[in-house]
C-alpha cells in the first residue's frame, strides 16, 4: 500500500485518495489560438513513463485538496508532495 | 521439424524423451533483415507467424528484451471472447474466434482451446436493456447471444448469491456460448515454434536502445546486441509502448498501468463458465487444475511494477464474494502484475505511423490475450502490404485526432480513472 503525505493532513493510506493523472498536463488558456495539436496533447497523449512522475491525487477521504506527488512509477517510491497551487521546481 | 502427435509422443517415450527437436533455435542476430518485429510476446510472435504464412516474409527477426511469452501473454486471465456491440470491435474479434477455433490444429501445438461460454451478470433492468442492445447487436454481426433471465442463470451458476436480500441482485446476463478460454503460454509456444520453422529468427535477451531514422523513414534499430538494419519494423510491445514511444519522440494516447490477477487454491470443478460481475469489475473461470481464476481493476495510478498493491486486489475480491459468496472460503494460490497499454478510448491501436517503414501495435488495454491471432493477422497485413486491412483501420492512430474514438463502453477518455 502507497502512503502518500498530504501536505494539509500528513502522512495518509493511499485507501483515502483517489489518483488524478499526469500533473505536468496543462489545459491551454482560454481564448488562445490552438492547433488540433496542441488539444490532442492535451485531452489525449501522454509520455507516461518509467521512474518519477508528478502526478494529481485527490485527498478525497480527508481534506478533499487536490495535491501534486512526485513518485516513482518502478518502484511507488514518493519522493516529494505539494499543494496544487504550488509549482513543480 | 518434428510434428507433435501420439506416434511422436510414443516413438520419443522410447528414447527417455531425450531426443525431441529443440522448438526453437537461439540465432545470432544478422546485419539486416526484411521486418523487424520488436516484442516477442503473443502478438510478435503472432505477427511473425502470419508474416511467413499470409505473405511469405521468411527473412523476420523478432526482438525480445526478455524472454519470449514472459510478459502478459503469460500473466492474463486466459479469457477468449468477442462480446463487443461496435462493429469494429465485433468484426475484428469474431475473425480472431475463427482463427481460435483452428490454432491447435494451424499450430500443432494443444492450446486447449475451450469454448465454455461467457456470461455477464446483469444487476438492474437498465443493465438489462443495454444488454438487450448489445446482444442484439453482436447477432447481426453473426456472433452467438444469448439473453438469459434470472432463473435461465441460476440453472447455468448455482453458485451465485441469489438470495433475496442483496446489494446487486442478479436480474439475468448476456451469455456468448462460444466464447471460452485457452493455455496462454502455449499460444506464445505455438506460435514460436511454427514462426522459427518457416524461417524467423527469434532473438532473446535483446533490448532495444535507439532507432535509426532519417528523413521520415526508418532504418534500422539498435539493439544491446548491435544495430540491426530495417525497411521495416513493427512494434509489439504493449505495456512498455511509451518507452519506446520516446525513443521515436512519439507522444501518444496511452498510459501505463497494472492490472492483476490472483488464483485460489485449486478446487474441485464448481464453474464451467466464465462469469462477469456487472456491478464493478469483476471476473472469474476455473482452470483445468481447478484454481479459480480471478482479475478485476486496474491499480489505478501510472505503474510499471509487474506486481500489485493489496488495496486494489481487496476490492476485487469483495466483488467477488459479493457475487459467489464460496470464495470467501478460499486460500489465495498466487496473485501476480502485468503492465498494461492503456489507450484513452479503451480500444487498440493497429496502424501505420508518421515515420515510413514504422508500424505500430498497442494499446490493448484489458483485451490484449483474446485479440493475439487476428492482431497478428492483421499487423502482419498492416506490414506486409503497407496499408492496414480493412478489420483493423478502426483502430487507426490519428481516431484521436478526428474524433472517431472506439468508446466501447461509452466511458470516455481515461476510463481507469473512476
Amino acid at each position: 500500500m502507497l502512503h502518500i503525505k498530504c501536505p494539509h493532513c500528513g502522512m495518509r493510506s493511499q485507501n483515502e485518495f483517489s489518483y488524478g493523472g499526469d500533473a505536468t498536463v496543462k489545459r491551454p488558456e482560454l481564448g488562445e489560438e490552438i492547433s488540433d495539436h496542441d488539444w490532442d496533447n492535451f485531452v489525449y497523449n501522454r509520455k507516461s513513463l518509467r521512474g518519477r512522475h508528478w502526478e494529481l491525487w485527490q485527498h478525497l477521504s480527508g481534506c478533499r485538496q487536490w495535491i501534486k506527488v512526485e513518485r516513482d512509477t518502478a518502484t511507488h517510491e514518493i519522493f516529494k508532495t505539494l499543494k496544487a497551487n504550488e509549482d513543480i521546481s | 521439424m518434428q510434428k507433435y502427435s501420439v506416434f511422436s509422443l510414443v516413438k520419443n517415450a522410447l528414447s527417455n524423451h531425450e531426443n525431441w527437436d529443440l522448438a526453437w533455435k537461439d540465432p545470432t542476430p544478422k546485419n539486416e533483415y526484411d521486418v523487424v518485429i520488436i516484442g516477442g510476446g503473443g502478438h510478435g510472435l503472432a505477427t511473425a507467424y502470419y508474416l511467413a504464412k499470409e505473405h511469405n516474409i521468411t527473412n523476420v527477426a523478432i526482438i525480445e528484451k526478455g524472454w519470449i511469452g514472459g510478459g502478459n501473454v503469460g500473466r492474463n486471465t486466459t479469457i477468449i471472447r468477442s462480446n463487443y456491440m461496435h462493429d469494429e470491435n465485433a468484426l475484428f474479434s469474431e475473425f480472431g474466434m475463427d482463427l481460435w477455433r483452428r490454432m491447435s490444429q494451424d499450430l500443432n501445438y494443444n492450446v486447449m482451446f475451450s469454448p465454455r461460454g461467457i456470461i455477464n451478470l446483469a444487476h438492474s433492468d437498465a443493465q438489462m436493456n443495454t444488454y438487450a442492445r448489445r446482444g442484439n447487436s453482436m447477432r447481426l454481426n453473426g456472433i452467438d447471444a444469448v439473453l438469459l433471465n434470472r432463473e435461465e442463470v441460476k440453472e447455468i451458476i448455482p453458485m451465485a448469491d441469489f438470495s433475496e436480500n442483496v446489494r446487486f441482485p442478479i436480474f439475468g446476463g448476456l451469455m456468448q456460448p462460444s466464447a471460452g478460454t485457452a493455455r496462454h503460454d502455449a499460444v506464445a509456444w505455438g506460435y514460436a515454434r511454427q514462426a522459427d520453422d518457416m524461417g524467423v529468427d527469434i532473438i532473446q535477451n535483446c533490448e532495444v536502445i535507439g532507432f535509426d531514422v532519417s528523413a521520415g523513414k526508418i532504418n534500422g534499430v539498435r539493439t544491446s546486441r548491435g544495430d540491426i538494419k530495417a525497411k521495416k519494423i513493427g512494434l509489439c510491445v504493449a505495456g512498455s509502448t511509451n518507452i519506446l514511444a520516446e525513443k521515436l519522440n512519439m507522444t501518444l494516447p496511452i498510459e501505463t498501468h497494472l492490472l492483476q490477477a490472483c488464483v485460489s487454491e485449486p478446487v474441485k470443478p464448481v464453474l464451467d463458465k466464465v462469469v462477469t460481475f456487472g456491478a464493478g469489475h469483476f471476473y472469474i473461470s476455473q482452470s483445468d487444475k481447478g484454481e479459480m481464476v480471478m482479475g478485476g481493476d486496474l491499480d489505478g495510478y501510472n505503474s510499471y511494477a509487474q506486481r500489485g498493491n493489496l488495496p486494489t486486489l481487496q476490492h476485487v475480491l469483495t466483488e467477488g464474494i459479493a457475487m459467489m459468496p464460496f470464495l470467501s472460503k478460499l486460500k489465495m494460490l498466487r496473485t501476480w502484475g502485468g503492465i498494461m497499454d492503456m489507450s484513452m478510448d479503451g480500444s487498440p491501436i493497429i496502424d501505420k505511423t508518421h515515420i515510413e517503414g514504422l508500424y505500430l501495435n498497442c494499446g490493448w488495454c484489458y483485451g490484449g490475450f483474446k485479440a493475439t491471432p487476428a492482431s497478428g493477422w492483421t499487423f502482419a497485413h498492416t506490414i506486409a502490404q503497407d496499408r492496414v486491412h480493412e478489420l483493423n483501420a478502426g483502430y487507426s492512430l490519428n481516431r484521436f485526432n478526428t474524433g472517431h474514438l472506439l468508446d466501447e463502453k461509452g466511458l470516455g477518455t481515461k476510463t481507469w480513472i473512476s
